[in-house]
């Protein structure tokens, strides 16, 4: 699949957003974080700005942005439907519990009970996303349970270790957003991992002899293709990473999403004062990067049946 | 609405394309192309038609395959040309993924199709389309997908014999049949009991309306094909020719 960059920015940036903005909710709400104003502004400030970028990001790709509130209609049958939904009803109830955090101090009552409910739409909007591309029988690799699993760890993954930047600054919270961190990165790893092993073993059940319904004949093989030049669907669906440097690029992509974080926030629970602030400034900073390396695999390695009908031997 | 129709009428309009007498003419993808630039989903983008690198919107495409029987010799097999577009399924994901509901399927006939003022064009319908039959459109910013020449079949300008989609009427084989498969006693439904039609990328589970003809089997293949012994021929028979062999073979 051709790798967008407006996908892969508004995957990364909203799930990173939406990560944050539900672990900066839930650890205030137990009792974890103060609501302190400075935190208040500069973590709903960043999560929001996140969400916001990412879904304008998301519209870019449009043929026509000013239709795109037609997209909340169809939640009955479309995940992408869906998405916007939660998308769009995080927005007031984060909102809400931003203002009574921020401006009055306080986040419990309604305040608390709004932002439980933006917890509870931050998650399932993830999740939608994830769906949507789980959702699609056509493309093997994301056909299945672990396409929104991942995206649900490595939306917490993002989130936890933003938040652990975020209190290092403000000198809150004391080690528990990194212990989060310390938790979350190996298991977002492993996660990964298992999803990469699955879609290199799995083989997919659909050839170029069951997508032509020649199998039975013999072997097919492409012959002439329909025209010279690619078209829509070629240039959309056939773009396929070289296995060699897929290779490479999870190894990147494993650098520096979780590993590179990994030491980092063992720095900041070793360390303290401006070095672990420093360290844990660098670890959100790599995962960025190795989050949009794993964003453009996950696009550049999944391949699209309809590419049977254009030779590929599935 | 991208849900489906609760109560879809038995008609299911569709075509049916015999593998057996399609010679790979491409006229029904050009028929098509001059048709639907004028009709309901026009205009049918080009963009750089005459430069270095063409596109365009087509809602047919046909391909050339090769099928083979090593086992059998390495001259056994044929040549098929498969012209694929939209099969209209029953079971659309194009259809159901559409989040503004631009993306439709008729109760009345089970034509699939796009309503192009609704559509934000988000290429989701083409990502979840297995035959790969949706083409964008980068000038208007929509989607585009073959309407089984819906402001054809139902017009009633044309003579009754043009109301079918126009790469069937064009088609010089009479390869492509065009019907209501929902109906057994019709005679694209008679024509796929007696050949043994099929679907396409059956397993997939959208269940396609169109239906293929499968390519009747060759009389002369295999292992009873004897090529021309050229050193054979070279040796000449008679008497007289053989002396002439001699002679310049010196």
């Amino acid at each position: 699949m051709h790798p967008a960059l407006s996908v892969i920015i508004f995957t990364t940036a909203s799930g990173t957003g939406y990560g944050l903005l539900l672990l900066l909710i839930l650890l205030n709400i137990n009792g974890y974080l103060p609501a302190s104003r400075g935190l208040g502004i500069a973590g709903f400030g960043i999560s929001l700005t996140l969400i916001t970028v990412g879904l304008l990001a998301s519209t870019f790709h449009l043929g026509h942005p000013e239709r795109a509130w037609r997209a909340l209609s169809q939640w009955r049958s479309s995940w992408l439907s869906r998405e916007g939904v939660v998308a769009v009803a995080t927005y007031p109830v984060a909102l809400m519990f931003a203002i009574g955090w921020i401006f009055l101090g306080n986040t419990s009552g309604i305040w608390g009970l709004s932002g439980f409910a933006a917890v509870l739409l931050a998650g399932l909007t993830v999740a939608c996303t994830g769906m949507i591309y789980a959702s699609l029988k056509t493309i093997p690799q994301w056909n299945t349970s672990l396409t929104p699993i991942n995206y649900l760890a490595l939306a917490l993954t993002g989130g936890a270790v933003w938040l652990m930047a975020l209190t290092q600054l403000f000198g809150l919270g004391g080690n528990l957003p990194a212990l989060l961190s310390v938790i979350l990165l190996p298991l977002a790893w492993a996660l990964k991992q298992s999803y990469w092993t699955l879609i290199d073993k799995v083989p997919s059940q659909h050839t170029i002899g069951s997508a032509t319904g020649l199998g039975a004949l013999g072997e097919v093989t492409l012959l002439e293709p329909p025209h010279t030049e690619p078209n829509f669907v070629q240039k959309e669906m056939g773009f396929k990473v070289a296995r060699r440097h897929a290779a490479k690029l999870r190894k990147t992509a494993v650098v520096l999403a979780f590993i590179l974080p990994l030491a980092f926030t063992v720095g900041v629970l070793l360390t303290g004062g401006l070095l672990a602030t420093l360290l844990a400034l660098l670890a959100a900073l790599s995962l960025v990067a190795g989050l949009l390396t794993e964003r453009w695999l996950f696009f550049a390695e999944a391949t699209h049946v309809s590419m049977l009908y254009y030779g590929n031997k599935g | 609405m991208t849900m489906l129709p609760e109560n879809p009428s038995q008609k299911k309009l569709g075509l049916v394309i015999d593998l057996d007498t399609c010679v790979g003419c491409h006229a029904c993808a050009v028929s098509c192309k001059e048709w639907n630039s004028g009709g309901h989903a026009a205009p049918l983008p080009d963009t750089n038609p005459y430069g270095k690198d063409p596109d365009g919107v087509w809602f047919n495409r046909i391909h050339t395959y090769e099928v083979s029987q090593p086992e059998l010799g390495p001259t056994a097999g044929q040549t098929v040309h498969m012209p694929r577009s939209c099969l209209h399924c029953e079971s659309p994901e194009c259809v159901t993924v559409c989040p503004t509901g631009a993306s439709y399927k008729r109760a009345e006939d089970g034509i699939v199709l796009v309503d192009e003022d609704k559509c934000i064009g988000c290429k989701l319908c083409s990502w979840a389309c297995a035959y790969g039959a949706r083409e964008y459109d980068p000038d208007g910013g929509v989607m585009k997908k073959c309407t089984l020449c819906v402001d054809r079949i139902y017009n009633e300008n044309l003579s009754e014999s043009e109301r079918q989609p126009s790469c069937v009427t064009t088609c010089p084989a009479g390869a492509r049949h065009f019907g209501d498969l929902g109906d057994a006693e019709s005679e694209v439904s008679k024509l796929v009991d007696e050949r043994g039609g099929f679907d396409l990328m059956a397993e997939i589970g959208f269940k396609p309306t169109n239906k293929y003809l499968p390519p009747r089997p060759k009389t002369n293949s295999g292992s009873s094909y004897r090529p021309l012994n050229i050193d054979q021929q070279a040796t000449p028979d008679s008497r007289f020719l053989k002396w002439v062999d001699r002679l310049f073979s010196r």
